[in-house]
């Protein structure tokens, strides 16, 4: 599928296409007496774009942030397969899951708002540089060339969001749209092995949507970094996945291929509902 | 007013300042992690200063290894306080975990006088006494080198925060921790190295305020004078530590030099109020409005 010829890989998962990476079975998590999460289960693809929908609290966020490790379900199964083994995702800590390759963008922006967009991109590249500490503070040899390897494919991911111009500029200075697009390059810049993200177009103008649309599927088409991510734009959804799942109300009420999703009872009562309830 | 005084106070004031900068630049690390205001920031400066005594005077080890040790006793101690007092406190109100610093202060200072009683204890000084003649005024030498040591540390953690990997986690985990989880980064990690480069940094301050003055419990008096510092510079900016370090320790010789030594003690208190009222974030602090 890849047309040009890249230096550095963005896909950090050593799987063939077609695999299952990831392996969700029975998953629960409760806050007090609400159920966010009852029973969940669903499996994602290595080399698919994965998409989660449902209505407003259905679960969908809750359910990235126990892929992520954020949340702790209270029961379940979150096995990620990295072709070397299978880890539980479902009881490790937020910063092993990342170490895993597992990547991922928030709804309302996380960025190091006080960083450059460069900063921001060089923090993805967290875990894969060196500990060491000496040659790093005093910048000579190997933690300069270091510096330099990491900094090309840092410059990739810029050149793939088109985002040269802002390279320099102190993230809460950018707009809106423009720091989505920092955000998904600095999950980028950690090679992910799986990628979420957690409603990367909410907000934005249809110009913005198309754009953002256009560069997941570029991440996902020409760079094979495997995508599950949230969408309220059903359109969008229909348009970029391969598969969709259907929560509500903390159930998985749908999972296929976008055509027999959009064709399910279930799935079109639980929309129309939500709408007309929301009026 | 001549020149020689004049340039004699500077230094007395730059020196007295740098210290600060050390001491506060702690409360600052504490501050910015973990938003835990920690009260015994002073008591890690004694605890310093005794530690490097111990070592160098009743052990009798040579200087390096002395600090060395001094350093290894700080790292643990900034650990065990971190695991021990602070992580169960996650969670709780903004105000307990203050009075448990506040209680902390009290044990630490209180172990000290139970080990080392509370008779002042003069250390063989470590830096040369000597004098230098800059600008017609003699300048005594161990007050300069006091700045030359602390500007080389100060720098070293600039280094620190700027290129390396776990400076750079720290500034990620102050900016945004949960950002921070996703990228890798384990923020227990990063709380624990920051309370243990705060008791180092501390123990730099009481080792050179030892060395100036004397090993007694009074150096917790000196470290009081970091809340000023932070206030004046902001309680998040590790550059804000350096200036009101600076400037608090030049005012406070300034006054005492040409007005009354009494009252001196208390200008860096008045500034503290006056920096309350119309800049309460401090000169290089995060303005943050809040909407309640």
């Amino acid at each position: 599928m890849a047309s040009r010829a890249y230096r550095h890989s963005l896909n950090g998962s050593l799987l063939e296409p077609g695999h299952t990476l990831l392996e969700i079975e029975g998953v629960v998590l409760a806050f007090g007496g609400i159920n966010a999460l009852e029973n969940v289960g669903l499996s994602a693809t290595q080399g698919r774009i994965h998409a989660v929908i449902g209505p407003n609290g259905a679960g969908k966020s809750s359910l990235l942030n126990c892929i992520s490790g954020l949340y702790r379900p209270q029961r379940g199964r979150i096995e990620l397969h990295t072709g070397q083994g299978r880890h539980d995702l479902a009881t490790m800590r937020p910063h092993r899951i990342a170490r895993l390759g597992v990547a991922r963008s928030f709804q309302n922006i996380e960025l190091f708002s006080h960083l450059t967009v460069l900063e921001n991109l060089m923090l993805g590249r967290h875990v894969h540089m060196s500990r060491r500490l000496v040659p790093s503070m005093l910048w000579f040899g190997p933690a300069r060339r270091q510096e330099i390897a990491h900094r090309e494919l840092v410059e990739e991911v810029v050149d793939l969001l088109q985002i040269q111009a802002v390279r320099h500029r102190v993230v809460s200075s950018l707009p809106y749209g423009v720091q989505k697009r920092v955000e998904l390059g600095r999950a980028l810049c950690m090679q992910p092995a799986l990628l979420l993200l957690d409603e990367p177009m909410a907000g934005m103008n249809v110009e913005e949507k198309e754009d953002m649309a256009r560069f997941i599927l570029d991440v996902h088409e020409l760079r094979g970094v495997t995508v599950m991510l949230i969408e309220h734009d059903m359109n969008v959804v229909m348009d970029l996945s391969d598969r969709v799942s259907v929560l509500d109300f903390g159930r998985l009420i749908a999972d296929g291929s976008p055509e027999e999703v959009r064709n399910d009872p279930a799935v079109i009562e639980a929309y129309l509902g939500a709408e007309a309830g929301a009026g | 007013m001549n020149v020689e005084t004049l340039t004699t106070l500077t230094v007395y004031g730059l020196a007295d300042g740098a210290v600060l900068a050390l001491a506060a630049l702690g409360f600052v690390l504490i501050y910015k992690a973990t938003q835990v205001i920690n009260f015994a920031q002073g008591e890690f400066l004694l605890i310093g200063g005794y530690t490097f005594y111990a070592a160098f005077v009743l052990f009798g080890l040579p200087t390096t290894v002395a600090v060395l040790f001094g350093v290894v006793v700080a790292v643990a101690l900034g650990v065990v306080v971190e695991r021990f007092v602070l992580r169960p406190l996650v969670g709780e109100s903004a105000i307990s975990v203050i009075m448990v610093t506040v209680g902390l202060a009290a044990v630490l200072r209180g172990v000290m006088q139970l080990i080392f009683g509370v008779q002042a204890r003069q250390m063989p000084a470590v830096l040369p006494a000597g004098t230098v003649e800059v600008l017609g005024a003699r300048l005594p030498l161990n007050r300069l080198l006091v700045l030359v040591v602390a500007a080389v540390v100060l720098i070293a953690f600039a280094l620190f925060f700027r290129r390396s990997r776990h400076g750079v986690a720290m500034r990620a985990v102050a900016d945004d921790q949960q950002a921070a989880l996703t990228m890798g980064i384990s923020a227990r990690r990063v709380f624990a190295m920051s309370w243990a480069l705060a008791a180092v940094s501390a123990l730099v301050a009481g080792v050179l305020l030892a060395d100036i003055t004397a090993v007694t419990p009074d150096l917790v008096s000196f470290g009081l004078l970091v809340f000023p510092v932070v206030i004046l510079g902001g309680l998040d900016s590790v550059a804000g530590t350096i200036v009101g370090g600076i400037i608090i320790g030049l005012s406070e010789q300034f006054v005492s030099g040409f007005y009354d030594p009494g009252f001196a003690q208390i200008v860096p208190f008045i500034l503290l109020v006056v920096i309350l009222m119309v800049r309460p974030y401090g000169l290089f602090g995060q303005v943050r409005i809040e909407r309640v």
